[in-house]
């Protein structure tokens, strides 16, 4: 590997741990599209402050870039506390304007600065080597730098506030009644999606700034209950999605932030399929084998209720089942085997007996 | 410029009709069916499809080397139907959020198409600019056979809305009902969203992945202000998207760098604007006026009660009496007063001395039997 592979791999990593530490508590509050709403409106951020300074390396264009995100999340707010349109609707509202508006100064004011639609939209990582910084004597990436201020800044938020920023998303209620401000908290979440979005979309472009926010921290959300756990799997799943992407885009010869994006879908596609307790595979198990179970548990309540009475020598045997319980013959000789195995039924010539375990199991059944 | 002028040109001008007539086209599919996604909270839905049209496109290019709009549209919603059935499925089998499940789809959908694109650029005869265009939007390289066919699409959209008209409510208000009532709420939930599709996928090449969403959410959030009533609201929200359609075509004929998506968002996020400030019973302004109205009546009349009382204490309940007790209590009273003065409630007797008029009277003694109805309940 060169050094430049490298370094676009560490940038890929980067851009993909930061973005994941904020989207697990986007996913957990339920505010996922703000992160697409934010990633685009930034563009006027950086256009607007552009304007002041003239150029397009002041970091004072991330300021911008965060004070228009989180003008975004007020004006939604607003939108929204006047109960004329609904919070999803309020999203859809504000974020194409203020990107319209971007897109037509650029157009109208801006021609020439690298500023186009497609580079916000797209971002190209392979380009990012070329544009070095020198820092405490090392010759870096610019955006490697960026990001990994922009990781820190994320990092130290995350940790300083850790029990609030808890709180405030899983009981926002107690979180006001003890006396932290739900509001600001939210604001502080918020003006990281900002930064980091702005950070992010050199990179990637905005639109997977939403992919590597979002993706990762739902699929961890499906493979873990623990909010500690969730951040380290988010970040993990982040980076190897960034890693595996950059490898598939250059096996390919194609585009970095969509190949990393795919690779993320698949990481996600996997944990939606093969999650230890969430994943649909888990779930149809989990569906059958209380399928089975249940129709066992019937088969020894319905022994139970006819032991001892003069019925029993018809009713408690294996041909009456498919009568008496309407299972298919197959069905029946499947659930006989399984109480069989576990001992709860006994078989002499076609006459079915509860064992004295498979008795204490019907009667708890029916306690229950 | 001037606006007969910019009208003639919609008229004669070949390529600003058309345009116009394209842009009007979409409005009215993406506001009519736009209606139903946000009653049924799912603005967000258009953003996502719109995004999720990409691999569609790259992939209808890839399959067939053809670049005509119905091939790539055709395309786009195939793979658009694709995602709906995926976020059907995440978010029906999973905890996930429906926003988080949106987010995914229209990032990662997004992301594959980018995947497939850089395929086609290595393809000398490819000339991805048609498929750029296709994506970003430029209403401006419509021609008379694209608006056909997005006349066709949309035109059959709106023929099966209409045809399942009832089915839809039902959906948009109570499906729990719909469903035991027997209707299959789960097929006709995917066909409506479906109908989306076919709006987000001819809007596409007019105004754009991105801002597509727009045209979905923002004439129906318009036209929910002005009615109550579904048909209404359907009706409106395509008016108001064809208005805006129309107005952004012919604003962005006027000069360079006024490219048509972004000028039709901002037309149609004006008549938002316009319709959450002013609808009436809905509207914002309404409804301050009528907070202040409110008011001022409350306010009246507890003064006019206050003046009631105290008077009541005199043999005469018409004497003048001093304001200055009054002040004590609130002190605006005296511009109060004058209020009531004009409704000839009160009058002035001498300088801070007032006096209650005798329809003053009746209605304070009004209001003092309601007042105390109100106590004793």
């Amino acid at each position: 590997m060169s050094i430049a592979q490298i370094e676009i791999q560490l940038i890929a990593v980067v851009v993909a741990a930061a973005c994941a530490l904020p989207g697990v508590f986007l996913v957990l509050r339920g505010m996922a599209m703000m992160s697409d709403a934010i990633s685009h409106t930034v563009l006027l951020g950086i256009v607007l402050s552009y304007f002041v300074v003239r150029t397009l390396d002041s970091p004072l264009l991330i300021f911008g870039a965060a004070a228009i995100g989180l003008l975004t999340v007020s004006l939604t707010e607003l939108l929204n506390r006047t109960k004329l349109v609904k919070q999803d609707a309020a999203i859809g509202l504000v974020f194409p304007a203020l990107f319209s508006i971007a897109v037509i100064l650029i157009s109208r004011f801006a021609r020439g600065v690298h500023l186009d639609n497609d580079a916000v939209l797209l971002g190209e990582l392979a380009f990012a080597p070329f544009d070095r910084i020198s820092v405490l004597g090392l010759d870096l990436p610019h955006s490697l730098v960026v990001m990994a201020i922009i990781l820190l800044i994320n990092i130290a938020f995350i940790a300083l506030f850790y029990k609030e920023l808890k709180l405030a998303t899983f009981d926002a209620g107690l979180a006001a009644a003890l006396g932290f401000s739900p509001a600001l908290i939210h604001y502080g979440l918020m003006a990281l999606v900002s930064i980091t979005a702005v950070g992010a979309f050199d990179a990637v472009g905005s639109i997977l700034v939403v992919a590597l926010m979002v993706t990762p921290a739902a699929a961890a959300y499906l493979l873990t209950d623990r909010l500690e756990r969730m951040l380290g799997l988010s970040v993990l799943i982040g980076a190897g999605g960034a890693v595996g992407g950059y490898w598939l885009a250059r096996a390919n010869d194609a585009n970095i932030a969509g190949s990393m994006a795919t690779v993320i879908g698949l990481l996600f596609l996997l944990a939606f399929l093969f999650a230890p307790e969430r994943g649909v595979v888990a779930i149809a198990r989990r569906r059958g084998r209380q399928r089975w179970e249940f129709a066992q548990t019937m088969l020894a309540i319905h022994l139970l209720q006819h032991e001892g009475t003069p019925e029993a020598a018809v009713e408690n045997r294996v041909d009456h089942l498919q009568e008496h319980l309407r299972w298919e013959p197959a069905f029946a000789q499947g659930v006989l085997r399984r109480a069989e195995a576990q001992e709860w039924v006994e078989r002499d010539n076609g006459a079915l007996s509860l064992t004295p375990q498979g008795r204490q199991a019907a009667q708890k059944a029916l306690t229950r | 410029m001037s606006l007969l002028d910019l009208l003639r040109s919609l008229v004669f001008d070949h390529t600003i009709r058309t345009v116009a007539l394209g842009t009007a086209t979409l409005g009215v599919v993406s506001g009519a069916l736009g209606a139903f996604a946000v009653l049924r909270r799912q603005s967000l839905l258009g953003d996502a499809l719109s995004h999720a049209a990409l691999p569609g496109v790259a992939l209808a290019f890839m399959l067939t080397g053809l670049k005509t709009p119905i091939v790539l549209m055709l395309g786009a919603a195939f793979v658009g139907i694709l995602a709906i059935l995926l976020l059907e499925a995440v978010t029906r089998l999973t905890r996930l959020k429906e926003d988080s499940v949106l987010g995914i789809i229209l990032s990662v959908f997004f992301g594959v198409g980018l995947l497939l694109l850089t395929f086609l650029q290595r393809n000398p005869d490819a000339r991805q600019a048609g498929l750029n265009t296709f994506l970003f939007g430029q209403a401006a390289t419509l021609l008379t056979r694209d608006v056909v066919t997005m006349a066709i699409f949309g035109g059959l959209a709106l023929l099966v809305m209409a045809i399942f008209w009832k089915e839809f409510k039902l959906l948009s208000f109570d499906r729990e009902f719909g469903g035991s009532l027997g209707f299959p709420m789960r097929a006709l939930d995917i066909m409506l969203t479906s109908l989306l599709v076919v709006a987000v996928v001819i809007g596409l090449q007019a105004v754009g992945v991105v801002l597509m969403s727009a045209m979905v959410v923002a004439p129906a959030a318009a036209a929910r202000q002005w009615t109550n009533r579904l048909g209404v609201m359907v009706a409106l929200s395509a008016l108001f998207g064809a208005l805006a359609g129309v107005s952004g075509a012919l604003i962005s004929s006027l000069g360079s760098g006024l490219s048509t998506g972004p000028v039709i968002v901002l037309c149609i996020s004006a008549i938002v604007l316009i319709s959450v400030l002013l609808a009436p019973n809905r509207g914002l302004v309404w409804d301050k006026l009528r907070q202040r109205r409110n008011r001022r009546r409350l306010r009246g009349e507890s003064v006019l009660l206050d003046f009631y009382r105290m008077s009541g204490q005199h043999s005469d309940a018409l004497a003048p009496h001093p304001v200055a007790a009054l002040l004590a209590i609130n002190p605006q009273a005296e511009a109060v007063l004058e209020r009531l003065a004009e409704r000839g409630q009160v009058r002035r007797a001498a300088a801070g001395q007032w006096a209650l008029t005798e329809s003053g009277l009746a209605a304070a003694r009004v209001l003092e039997e309601e007042r105390l109805q109100k106590e004793t309940d």
